[in-house]
């Protein structure tokens, strides 16, 4: 190479760097490893790491420990897929923009509304820009968010919402969803722009969203619905119930935890807002042949055409976890995915069942829910965490981190993955528990 | 094609008078600038627009471009034609392709509008 270039040496290429901003000398670092060497030393710093196959996970919160078919790794794991780097172009790309398309489609199928993007990074950052699209299209400066979204969640929104100044209001909730009065009210004493709510919510509990809707609706705000997409096999979706913006995290659809993320956020709305959506969208065509095809479309939302009044700043997607997510899509299909709905819904309300009848806990809330459940228990969460922790099973989240005054009540998720024996350990270590307090 | 009976503002919009309101559109050499139209962006009747600043938005294949009120005034009528046939943009520039009518506010912005010959001369030297 240094004879191609016509150099004498690998110095000579830092020529125009001055010599006052080098580095004298050189930089204090151990000796070099063998490959041998390294495996040992960084396998033994992972295995500092738990995860969810040494440890029975209850954890929930919005990352789960859903089955992945293996074949959602096999085909990501291609290294056309795996090392192709912002693959839109139409001319190299039509395999990654094709899953991209499926991707989208499946999308829409899932959460009934028209049109998707070709995904976002997470569900903060899509219900965020949802918040804005509500802005932008009804003109008003006001979002209204249920305290029954996730917390880290209305977090972002507000960052989202700090710099162009939109106000967020936010609605207390009541055994566990959010209070109607209070969102009543909150919508009849200002121009609200859109108003956000989680179905099932970061309580696990389910919300009257077709009311919420409506309201919403009677006073010109739209309606932004955050769902977890692998409870559409068996919930009403998005559409049914008259949500005009979809959002959330595609993370149970094939994505293990990797410590939180990245995950796969999605937004979907009405045919009437496809111009005000963010992100990359990918379309079917023909080329000049006649031939199907697809390419990026509709880029005059975005920056790089339309600069400073573009819909957003978002030019990226999550592509590797949307092909997961629609390998794991595919694999499931309908019946698959109403399977793992009907087995998470069963086996969490076989759980809560069991531990509500342990002397010293209670449910926390008396709303219907779907695969999570928060508990009051007898000690703080945190030390029953700790106590199931030590005996290799995780119980759950505790909530007096998110909101103070609830350190005594535990949030469970139960998937298709917890076994009874699973289950009934759960039960008794939470017994144990209970005993000693 | 630079019809002699309209006035002309130098972003490339056409306006034709009808006594207190003015009928307008973009002409001939901005759809030919921009190339196949595939989507109009245009405003609520009813909207107040102020001369000289952006009242529609026109999308083709390769751009987006702001279409500026030559007067201002409060807008009547919008041509609903357009959000399903944005190409009569690029077809019939001038008669199908309308865009807004605008009832006037101030008739003497109207003097700062160029004519046929005005804007003929604009287009021969360029456009800008």
């Amino acid at each position: 190479m240094l004879r191609a270039l016509g150099i004498g040496s690998v110095d000579e290429l830092f020529a125009n760097v001055p010599p006052a901003v080098r580095v004298q000398g050189s930089l204090r670092l151990p000796p070099g490893l063998s490959e041998l060497e390294i495996e040992r030393l960084v396998g033994g710093l992972a295995a500092r790491n738990a995860s969810t196959d040494r440890f029975v996970s209850f954890l929930g919160a919005g990352a789960y420990d859903h089955f992945i078919p293996a074949a959602v790794h096999h085909i990501t794991g291609r290294a056309e897929f795996y090392t192709s780097y912002t693959p839109y172009q139409p001319e190299v790309s039509q395999g990654n923009l094709q899953s991209f398309y499926e991707y989208q489609s499946m999308i829409c199928t899932l959460t009934g509304m028209d049109v998707t993007n070709a995904s976002m990074y997470d569900v903060g950052s899509a219900a965020a820009e949802a918040a804005l699209m509500a802005r932008d299209v009804t003109g008003r400066n006001t979002i209204v968010v249920s305290d029954t979204v996730h917390p880290e969640v209305r977090q972002v929104i507000k960052t989202y919402m700090d710099a162009p100044g939109v106000e967020v209001v936010q609605v207390p909730h009541v055994d566990g969803v959010t209070d109607f009065d209070r969102l009543r009210d909150a919508l009849a004493r200002r121009e609200v722009a859109g108003v956000i709510m989680q179905h099932p919510n970061f309580f696990g509990c389910l919300e009257p969203m077709s009311e919420a809707a409506s309201l919403a609706h009677s006073q010109g705000a739209l309606f932004i619905a955050s769902v977890d997409p692998i409870s559409l096999g068996i919930l009403q979706p998005p559409g049914a119930y008259g949500a005009d913006i979809a959002v959330g995290d595609g993370q149970s659809l094939g994505m293990s935890l990797e410590f939180g993320g990245p995950y796969l956020g999605f937004l979907a709305a009405k045919q009437a807002l496809l111009r005000r959506m963010p992100g990359r969208i990918v379309g079917a065509t023909v080329d000049a042949q006649g031939r199907r095809g697809f390419v990026l479309t509709l880029q005059a939302r975005e920056q790089h055409i339309r600069r400073e009044r573009a819909t957003s700043n978002i030019c990226s997607n999550h592509a590797l976890n949307a092909l997961a997510a629609a390998v794991y899509l595919s694999l499931m299909g309908p019946e698959g995915l109403r399977d793992v709905g009907d087995l998470c819904l069963q086996k969490a309300h076989y759980a809560r069942e069991l531990i509500v009848h342990i002397p010293g806990y209670e449910g926390s809330f008396w709303s219907p829910f779907f695969k999570e459940f928060a508990i009051h228990t007898p000690v703080p969460a945190n030390e029953v965490v700790r106590y199931c922790a030590q005996k290799g099973v995780l119980a759950g989240v505790p909530l007096g981190r998110f909101f103070p005054g609830m350190e005594n009540h535990l949030l469970i998720a139960v998937t298709e993955k917890r076994t009874r024996e699973d289950i009934e350990r759960l039960a008794s270590l939470l017994a144990e528990v209970g005993a000693h307090a | 094609m630079i019809p002699d009976d309209l006035r002309y503002s130098r972003e490339h919009e056409w306006a034709r008078v009808e006594g207190n309101r003015v009928t307008v559109g973009i002409t001939d050499f901005a759809q030919h600038e921009l190339g196949d139209v595939v989507f109009v962006e245009l405003p609520d009747p009813g909207d107040e627009v102020k001369a000289g600043e952006s009242m529609a938005t026109v999308e083709s294949v390769k751009s987006v471009s702001d279409v500026f009120a030559p007067v201002s005034g409060k807008v009547v009528a919008v041509n609903d034609v357009l959000v399903n046939e944005p190409e009569k943009v690029n077809d019939a520039p001038y008669t199908d392709g309308w865009m807004v009518v605008i009832e006037m506010s101030n008739p003497r912005e109207l003097d700062d509008l160029l004519d046929a010959e005005g804007y003929r001369h604009l287009v021969e030297a360029g456009g800008h």
